[in-house]
């Protein structure tokens, strides 16, 4: 037994004189608890619904009211009024709205005629989350809205009698084809992870990098020479993940030369992204403990913010300020817009000069930071 | 600096200049104002015990780090203000093994290659006849993690040379091989210096290796040049072209002045108790009287060995201690077979 002792010295010598794996050990339980218990069930808040009114009569107001009392308190949605349905309806489409309410024309009229008007609500059915959360509130509102009611005085009228019907705007959504994006952007954040964190700290670590110092190699093309090559093998992890769990996952016309030539554009440039920030963190570091130790808290707190899980607009506004600074958001928009949405190029623009502008910063900085010599 | 023997600057384009290098890291002066010269095609060692500041003025000289003061030209270029021109002159083995375990023999060789922008089919080239030169042509497809110590070792001195370099570097370029890697890799750095207008600098704390390579040699200790000579003309300064080291049971009654009253004798330096070490002019007279002496004192002679004089005792002279003192490193090389005990 006291041969045992010997090694439980030495293992908890080392524990206790390493900091950072003191700190990672204590901080990637805590960073997982606060990030992963705000990541999911928390109430949708601020979805964009896009409100047609075709009816503009005097009983569409109850309706507005009420819109305007949830948006004003449980703020599951922001009303944004449309005045044509085309244009509501092509704004689902590209993702600026989550939902639409659309009051058909002679709502009044057939409300007071008893007929039973049928307001449309058009889902984002993408997002599961986000479209239960709006067709819960709307039956709701509907229940309310159809409940016996009393004017002043005593007379019990009957309740006008209206119907919500939903239609979701894209065919059956399953969770798994939801996951995807976030796993193809996962996909290239690992391989920025190991290839210009792990492995490039451990070949300076063992003097590999000596052997190009001594050469007449520049720093500007050192960098670019590290940066190509790690976005070539980040664009081939997340390719293939892209094509394999696009299959698993059964996503329609998968192999459509448009939607694979956009996925490529937002692979490279979530690429471009991920292994530039990842230079940026590595740019001063030597100890080869330092990104297997940051690995597990990166991963955490940049994957479950980024929306690839569960929608954004649930989180609370500190987490929602991580996503909106987070690279993996706008790679798991980009590519959830190209995979479950429309094939264009417009609804991916935003993303993709974001992750370029985040490349172009993070380059900068890691280019200054980063020295040619020892 | 002492004892800088006068040579003749004969450095040409192809020659070190160092002028007064210094190096701090916080208070310490890991190279501590340096001048020497390395001439044009010879081969030019630096030896001194581990943290003696061999590879912090290697590290400066090939550009890696910035001295904090002096200067010093490679090939002619300033190493600070040209330190590309230096490096596209130089060819570096550093001490660390820097050629990749992950990658073949030639992918090693034609990768760095590239890294001076060296073509195609040149590059395939120069690494089948680099490799052959380093007796690994059968080695081309074998990944580096595959060889021995010592093959590693010819694998780097080749990738140190794919450019064609004027000057190569070599640091501590047998450390933690064997006797037998170390005698091949000794015969690799002999044949570099046939290839015209090499010259070559290395560092080690070897004293047979800096004996048997170098055609001139600067002792460091403590980031300071101590003397700076052919390994001959080093040997030769030290007094008495022989060295007794003896160990007596019981000591000698008057020690050390005892010993010194011998015939021949120059010097005497007490190594530890009853323990000596003696300069003299002829080995075996003076170990000769030695043993009458000591016999007429009623004492024995435990052990005893007779050498010439070696660089080891050059680095005694001039530092006052040995090699094994100043550092805490490996062994002193080549000198264990050498003792007899008695």
């Amino acid at each position: 037994m006291n041969r045992a002792l010997a090694i439980i010295e030495r293992d908890l010598r080392k524990f206790f004189r390493s900091p950072t794996l003191l700190i990672v050990t204590l901080v990637l339980p805590l960073v997982q608890l606060v990030i992963l218990g705000n990541a999911f069930g928390g109430n949708i808040r601020n979805v964009r619904l896009g409100v047609v009114n075709l009816d503009h009569g005097p009983e569409v107001l109850p309706l507005l009211r009420k819109l305007n009392a949830v948006a004003a308190n449980a703020r599951t949605f922001v009303p944004i009024a449309y005045a044509d349905q085309g244009q509501a309806l092509a704004a689902l489409r590209t993702g600026r709205l989550g939902a639409v309410l659309i009051i058909p024309p002679h709502y009044s009229r057939d409300l007071l005629l008893k007929l039973n008007p049928q307001v449309g609500l058009v889902v984002d059915n993408t997002d599961r989350f986000v479209a239960g959360s709006i067709e819960g509130v709307f039956n709701s509102i509907a229940g309310k809205m159809n409940q016996p009611f009393q004017r002043a005085g005593t007379v019990n009228l009957a309740a006008p009698y209206m119907q919500i019907s939903t239609v979701e705007v894209y065919p059956y959504i399953p969770y798994i084809q939801y996951l995807l994006p976030g796993s193809v952007a996962l996909a290239i954040f690992v391989t920025a992870m190991i290839g210009g964190g792990i492995v490039y700290i451990d070949d300076k670590s063992r003097g590999l990098h000596e052997g190009y110092l001594v050469t007449p190699i520049t720093k500007f093309e050192l960098v670019t020479g590290f940066i190509v090559a790690g976005v070539v093998k980040a664009v081939i992890s997340g390719t293939t993940v892209l094509l394999v769990g696009g299959m698993i996952a059964g996503i329609q016309d998968l192999f459509n030369p448009t939607r694979l030539a956009l996925l490529l554009l937002v692979t490279l440039a979530s690429g471009l992204a991920l292994i530039s920030f990842m230079f940026l963190l590595m740019a001063r570091v030597s100890d080869p403990l330092v990104p297997r130790a940051i690995f597990g808290v990166l991963n955490t707190l940049l994957f479950f913010p980024s929306g690839a899980v569960y929608p954004i607009s649930a989180f609370p506004p500190w987490m929602r300020a991580i996503s909106t600074v987070d690279p993996f958001t706008y790679a798991v928009h980009g590519f959830r817009m190209l995979l479950l949405k429309e094939v264009a190029l417009a609804p991916i623009v935003r993303d993709l000069a974001l992750l370029g502008v985040t490349t172009a910063v993070m380059l900068a900085v890691a280019s200054w930071a980063f020295k040619r010599s020892l | 600096m002492t004892n800088l023997q006068p040579t003749t600057p004969r450095a040409g384009p192809t020659g070190i200049v160092v002028r007064h290098i210094v190096k701090k890291f916080g208070e310490l002066a890991a190279v501590d104002d340096v001048s020497f010269e390395v001439r044009a095609g010879e081969i030019f060692g630096l030896l001194g015990p581990n943290g003696a500041g061999k590879s912090t003025l290697i590290r400066i000289l090939t550009t890696l780090i910035e001295p904090s003061a002096g200067g010093a030209t490679v090939a002619g270029h300033d190493i600070v203000r040209a330190a590309d021109a230096v490096r596209k002159s130089i060819g570096v083995i550093p001490q660390n093994m820097t050629s990749d375990p992950d990658l073949t023999c030639e992918e090693n060789l034609t990768i760095h290659a590239r890294l001076y922008g060296i073509s195609g089919s040149r590059r395939r080239e120069i690494a089948r006849e680099l490799l052959e030169s380093v007796q690994l042509g059968k080695w081309a497809k074998a990944y580096a993690r595959t060889l021995s110590g010592g093959m590693r070792r010819r694998l780097e001195i080749a990738r140190g040379l794919v450019h064609q370099p004027r000057i190569l570097f070599l640091d501590e370029p047998t450390t933690g091989l064997d006797p037998v890697s170390r005698i091949s890799v000794w015969e690799m750095i002999s044949h570099l210096r046939e290839r015209q207008g090499l010259t070559l600098f290395l560092t080690t704390h070897y004293m047979d290796e800096a004996d048997r390579l170098c055609d001139r040699l600067a002792i460091v200790d403590r980031g300071k040049i101590v003397v700076l000579d052919t390994p001959a003309a080093l040997k030769a300064s030290v007094p008495g072209a022989s060295v007794i080291e003896t160990r007596l049971a019981p000591d000698l009654p008057e020690g050390a002045s005892e010993l010194e009253a011998l015939p021949g004798v120059r010097r005497v330096q007490v190594q530890g108790e009853a323990l000596y070490r003696i300069f003299c002019d002829d080995g075996p007279i003076a170990a000769q009287s030695l043993m009458e002496r000591v016999q007429a004192r009623q004492a024995r002679v435990q052990t005893l060995s007779i050498q010439s004089t070696s660089l080891d005792d050059v680095f005694v002279h001039f530092t006052g201690r040995g090699m094994s003192e100043a550092e805490s490193g490996p062994p002193r090389g080549g000198r264990v077979g050498r003792t007899a005990p008695f």
